[in-house]
């Protein structure tokens, strides 16, 4: 059966959903994270990607669907299977009157085999303030030691919710190794975030929840179709080009009539054009063309169009 | 100290299993035992609110007081510090506790301990360690205070020293648990000392602590007995005054009994309710 192969997923959820009252937050959402791999769920605010983080994490109970998490139903709870997780929650936690070490030696010491609490402070950037309270902490400090209260367990499977939220541009990179620390040997990660550069960078695969619902799932290439939309070619005629019809083009290659100064065209061999457009320039005595563009839909593109579309069709 | 290497060595399914859940329990609750210890020492305002307020009271009230009860050559300040003794074990137990715990609860430590393997007893084995230690030295605090500047006199019998000890023990018991199962009626951290410290100032005043229980009006008299601070002064003024002040009880007599039996049964109640209404996750645990 399809399900047995499907729960050697670390998660693996079929048809979750979750009410509050009448309140519908998270509707029948499928998802499947493959060991291994960083993946990201992706959203607005209030989407419901925290409370599904939170089912999946085993501190939030669902109204209905599947859910595997290594193995096991996150209802139950077991503190063996807890040993295997990671968890940092969205909001950063206060650790008074403890100093980071004592912070990390204090959670270190529920795991069967942490990482060495040196470690854990060397990963997240605290070494040097190990000896400071927490509450002499930087906004971003403390961040960081939610990390590692986290990840002193040494876990296999890691939720990240919205980790970098709040850190400097040098602290963010200094995240981003950790979670390839733990990626490339082979643990599974599940990162929140409202980064897309970040989505870019760390993960493999990921999920656009709007309103609730599963709206895409792909690679990150690949997402809300991006490799199939076509890439922007665009200039501007200057010279004797302003007279000249248009070279032959990629077959594919559909160009905007509204303008007659700058040209557009959309098509998804953007070298094979340029190919065409180059000798056709030069021929009319124009070897730089002014304002050349090559555009390919980014993360961001993709996923503001996806947004869009779907909370549209909901109100 | 182990290298990460090494760390990674001996991680699989032989460590994980390796180690027994007693020994988890017994090095999570070390861990705990000593985070709360470390917190509650260093925290000036856990500090003062729940152990010096105490003794400050005794120092301050008992400059006030003077005079002998009446018909006898008992210091009027005799009654005066039992009962501030009660107050003071209330304090590190029932406040201490509930805005302890209803700080943890808004700040993530509850939803981290929640989030990780560390077995759930052990939060509460860190708690009774916790009320404990600082039970015991308030109780040494106010002790001292009181035999040094206001003539208390230490338990005179065995038997005293052990009235002691079971109706602060008990009273303890009772208190921490309450604190447990009230914490959940505390909406957040920043309103939790004040929250806390309203049915405590009311039961001190009616429970006999700076006034004479005996001269309270008797519907007062009624509320504060269903209420272990009544019970926990009246048992420590059976410990510090003269055998003969029992007539001034309701009763005429101690009533360790009852004493004994309204602190269990506080207890039983507390208990039952921080079953109920203890909360390892949920919309208020952030």
């Amino acid at each position: 059966m399809a399900a047995v192969v499907d729960t050697a997923n670390p998660i693996h959820v079929r048809g979750l959903r979750k009410r509050y009252g009448n309140a519908s937050v998270v509707q029948d959402v499928d998802l499947e994270v493959h060991p291994g791999e960083v993946f990201a769920l992706l959203g607005p605010n209030g989407a419901g990607k925290t409370t599904t983080v939170e089912i999946l994490e085993g501190v939030r109970r669902r109204t209905g669907g599947d859910v595997s998490v290594l193995g096991r139903d996150p209802a139950e709870d077991a503190p063996e299977w807890r040993a295997r997780l990671g968890i940092v929650p969205q909001t950063t936690g206060a650790y008074s009157d403890l100093t980071v070490r004592e912070v990390i030696e204090h959670f270190a010491a529920f795991y069967p085999a942490p990482l060495p609490v040196e470690q854990a402070m060397e990963m997240v950037g605290l070494r040097k303030q190990e000896r400071k309270q927490a509450h002499q902490l930087s906004g971003g400090q403390l961040r960081r030691l939610d990390v590692a209260v986290g990840i002193v367990g040494d876990p296999d499977l890691i939720f990240l919710d919205e980790p970098t939220t709040g850190l400097d541009p040098a602290a963010r990179l200094e995240a981003w190794e950790l979670v390839r620390y733990f990626a490339d040997r082979g643990k599974t990660t599940l990162l929140t975030t409202h980064y897309l550069d970040e989505v870019e960078a760390l993960a493999q695969r990921a999920a656009v929840i709007v309103a609730g619902k599963v709206v895409e799932v792909g690679t990150v290439a690949e997402l809300g179709g991006r490799r199939d939309t076509p890439a922007v070619v665009s200039f501007t005629r200057v010279g004797r080009m302003a007279g000249l019809t248009l070279p032959l083009l990629p077959p594919d290659a559909l160009v905007d009539p509204s303008d007659d100064e700058v040209v557009t065209l959309h098509t998804h061999s953007p070298t094979q054009a340029l190919a065409a457009i180059l000798p056709w320039a030069a021929e009319a005595g124009v070897h730089e063309l002014p304002d050349l563009r090559v555009q390919r839909p980014t993360l961001e593109d993709v996923y503001l169009k996806l947004i869009s579309e779907n909370q549209g069709a909901d109100s | 100290m182990t290298t990460p290497d090494a760390a990674v060595a001996r991680k699989g399914p032989a460590a994980r299993t390796a180690t027994g859940r007693g020994s988890g329990l017994w090095r999570a609750s070390m861990a705990r035992s000593s985070v709360e210890l470390k917190s509650f020492f260093r925290n000036k305002q856990s500090l003062f609110f729940t152990l010096l307020l105490p003794v400050v009271l005794l120092l301050v009230l008992g400059s006030i007081f003077s005079g002998t009860v009446p018909g006898t050559h008992t210091d009027f300040k005799q009654t005066f510090v039992a009962g501030i003794i009660a107050c003071g074990i209330m304090s590190v137990s029932f406040n201490g506790l509930a805005i302890n715990i209803a700080i943890e609860r808004d700040t993530g430590m509850i939803r981290r301990l929640a989030s990780s393997p560390m077995p759930k007893t052990a939060y509460f084995v860190g708690k009774i360690v916790r009320v404990v230690v600082t039970g015991i030295l308030e109780a040494v605090i106010l002790l001292a205070v009181g035999v040094s500047l206001f003539h208390l006199p230490l338990p005179a019998t065995t038997e005293h020293w052990v009235t002691f000890l079971w109706v602060l023990l008990l009273g303890a018991m009772a208190c921490s648990l309450l604190a447990v199962a009230f914490s959940s009626v505390i909406p957040n951290a920043r309103s939790a000392a004040a929250i806390v410290t309203l049915p405590f100032l009311v039961l001190q005043f009616i429970s006999g602590v700076f006034f004479p229980y005996s001269q309270l009006p008797a519907w007062m008299q009624t509320i504060a007995a269903f209420f272990p601070l009544k019970w926990m002064t009246q048992g420590l003024r059976s410990v510090f005054l003269p055998a003969d002040f029992a007539v001034v009880e309701p009763a005429g007599t101690w009533e360790l009994g009852r004493t004994a039996a309204v602190l269990g049964a506080w207890c039983v109640a507390s208990l039952l309710l921080t079953l109920l209404s203890f909360r390892w996750r949920g919309a208020n645990v952030k």
